[in-house]
């Protein structure tokens, strides 16, 4: 049966229904209603509500209980996830699963409460120091977000890896019907002999993020650059929409994605042939997908709620075979589906960018 | 023949990399002895700092995870949190705890985390190669006080002093071990801080000063001379607070 839910409840309670029995986070807007309803709910599933001083603090939270071997996961918006950053570096080094949802807002700054995807490149480009890539899953639904929740945190035991779960705003505030337990079927994981949580009738576990000598951080850096290449290969993600006889194609993620549908309808009716590429891996991007629609699609363009920013990992995997094209609203503003067409016929149909 | 004195279960076999005449060694040899002796090495999770004492994962015969610099007593929060059945300790340089991660032991403290910290002062970054720390003494040079720490760069910070007023802190000791009996005390305290954990009485905490003959510029004799006449008159000494039924706390 479906029920009315928020974005940030369904993640919530995914999250728990996944096992989650621990929270770790600091209430920020648009994200609060995640902490809220772990605090309403998780005590009840017999877990551990916890809020932290901080984001700092949070992440670290999440770094203590995920290296004890805990399915574990905060929540947060943009600032708290730009405080998060260092955190991630660390839980990636140190090969540790935890789920992080960004609901993200506008900014830069304290920027707005509004919704925005800019933070793509921070989500994506690993916002930490060092080189590293945690996966980044973008839901469009609310019943998605269930379903990406619920995998995400297997994703996490599988590459010992954080995932975070891109969210805009309005997709947290939003409600949908929704159906659980959703569609996701759980994997079996591998057992995690390498947790510090006592070393009793076992040799002693150490959890750390740092080598004493270069040789041996270049040999941590080259394996897990394996590590990535085998998320690259194995976990990539989209959907596509009215793409088998397009001429051209939007790409698009989350609440823009959307709006996108909205403008391929007006441009269809007007006789247009385009569709939709949304990727769902923001990390890894799903080039292999995109490419295979490079041979037919004589134009592209990119719809993102930032300045700008996924569009160039499209043109990467473009290539220059086609033009890419960009709109996008910024601060917490959305376009309109109108605001869309137009920028479409001007960029791409009456050539105004060029490959 | 009969055996008096042997190595700790509660450390394992590398020889540390710590400096000759810092006291760090000692430190690590009372913890080993009291996860031994109270028998919970197989229990205890251990969180390492970022500092001198960032490699003692190679040392304590249990569990360690290593934190980022600051981010210990969050780490051990998030470790206790989801094992609420484990030991979990932190043990800290002064500038990991009362500087760069001063925010998360007062948090903790406010929230009685059953867990126990230990903190190392030894009034300058060692690791770093000798640099003003938040317990630099007035007066003290380092690389980054050169002229000496004066007062445009603050004043050393008491941070078992400040947690002794927090209420989630059930035990708070700050203690030396520049002598055999201060280390025999010193030994006491951290197992009574231990003890409180595993009581359930909330965030326990014990300060060590602690020396550093290579930054200080001085011989391991003439720092635990410094520590005697310099550090132990300038930061509060003793069992700052004692758990409730011993007549502690503010309940």
């Amino acid at each position: 049966m479906a029920i009315l839910m928020k974005g940030n409840e369904a993640i919530a309670e995914a999250a728990i229904q996944a096992g989650c029995r621990l929270f770790c986070g600091y209430p920020i807007t648009p994200s609060t209603e995640i902490p809220e309803y772990m605090a309403k709910k998780m005590k009840k599933a017999g877990g551990t509500y916890l809020q932290a001083e901080s984001e700092v603090a949070a992440i670290y939270m999440v770094y203590g209980a995920g290296a004890a071997g805990a399915r574990v996961m905060s929540g947060t918006s943009s600032p708290g996830f730009s405080l998060m950053q260092e955190g991630l570096s660390y839980l990636f080094a140190a090969e540790i699963p935890c789920v992080i949802a960004d609901v993200m807002r506008g900014g830069p700054g304290l920027g707005g409460l509004g919704p925005t995807q800019a933070d793509y490149f921070q989500l994506t480009k690993g916002g930490g120091h060092g080189d590293y890539h945690p996966i980044v899953l973008a839901p469009a639904t609310v019943q998605e977000m269930i379903d990406l929740t619920k995998e995400a945190f297997d994703l996490a035991d599988i590459y010992r890896n954080p995932v975070i779960l891109a969210v805009d705003g309005i997709l947290g505030q939003m409600m949908e019907p929704v159906e659980f337990p959703g569609t996701y079927k759980a994997k079996i994981l591998p057992a995690k002999t390498w947790a510090a949580d006592g070393c009793e009738g076992r040799p002693k576990n150490n959890v750390i993020s740092y080598y004493l000598s270069s040789e041996a951080g270049e040999a941590d850096n080259l394996r897990w650059g394996k590590k990535m290449a085998q998320m690259q290969a194995a976990e990539q993600r989209f959907a596509e929409l009215s793409l088998d006889d397009a001429e051209y194609a939007f790409v698009a993620f989350g609440t823009s994605s959307r709006i996108t549908e909205t403008a391929i309808d007006m441009l269809r009716s007007e006789g247009v042939k385009v569709g939709l590429f949304r990727p769902i891996s923001l990390w890894p991007f799903p080039v292999e997908g995109l490419q295979k629609r490079v041979p037919q699609i004589k134009g592209w363009m990119s719809i993102e709620l930032s300045a700008g920013q996924m569009v160039q990992d499209v043109r990467l995997a473009v290539n220059g075979r086609a033009p890419v094209g960009f709109y996008g609203r910024q601060g917490g503003m959305i376009p309109e589906p109108e605001e869309i067409v137009a920028a479409f016929k001007t960029q791409i149909l009456q050539g105004g960018v060029q490959r | 023949m009969k055996t008096v004195f042997a190595k700790t279960a509660g450390l394992t076999d590398r020889v540390t990399h710590y400096c000759p005449g810092c006291t760090h060694g000692i430190i690590h040899r009372l913890i080993g002895e009291i996860l031994e002796e109270m028998e919970i090495i197989g229990k205890t999770v251990g969180v390492a700092p970022v500092g001198c004492a960032g490699f003692c994962e190679n040392y304590f015969a249990c569990d360690i995870i290593g934190a980022a610099h600051g981010r210990a007593v969050a780490v051990a929060t998030g470790a206790k949190r989801a094992h609420p059945d484990r030991v979990v300790f932190t043990y800290q340089g002064d500038g990991d705890g009362a500087s760069i991660g001063l925010a998360e032991t007062v948090s903790a403290a406010a929230r009685g985390e059953k867990l126990t910290s230990i903190f190392v002062n030894n009034a300058i970054y060692g690791m770093t190669g000798g640099q003003m720390a938040p317990t630099t003494l007035l007066g003290m040079k380092t690389a980054t006080s050169p002229y000496g720490r004066d007062e445009s760069m603050g004043y050393p910070l008491d941070l078992p002093k400040l947690l002794a007023q927090v209420r989630g802190a059930a035990y708070v000791a700050s203690v030396s071990v520049d002598n055999p009996q201060a280390v025999r005390e010193a030994k006491k305290a951290l197992k009574k801080a231990f003890q409180v954990q595993l009581d359930g009485l909330g965030y326990s905490f014990v300060s060590i000063l602690s020396t550093c003959p290579t930054n200080w510029g001085v011989t391991p004799v003439e720092a635990l001379e410094w520590v005697r006449t310099k550090m132990k008159p300038y930061f509060a000494l003793g069992e700052l607070k004692v758990p409730a039924e011993e007549g502690g706390g503010e309940e």
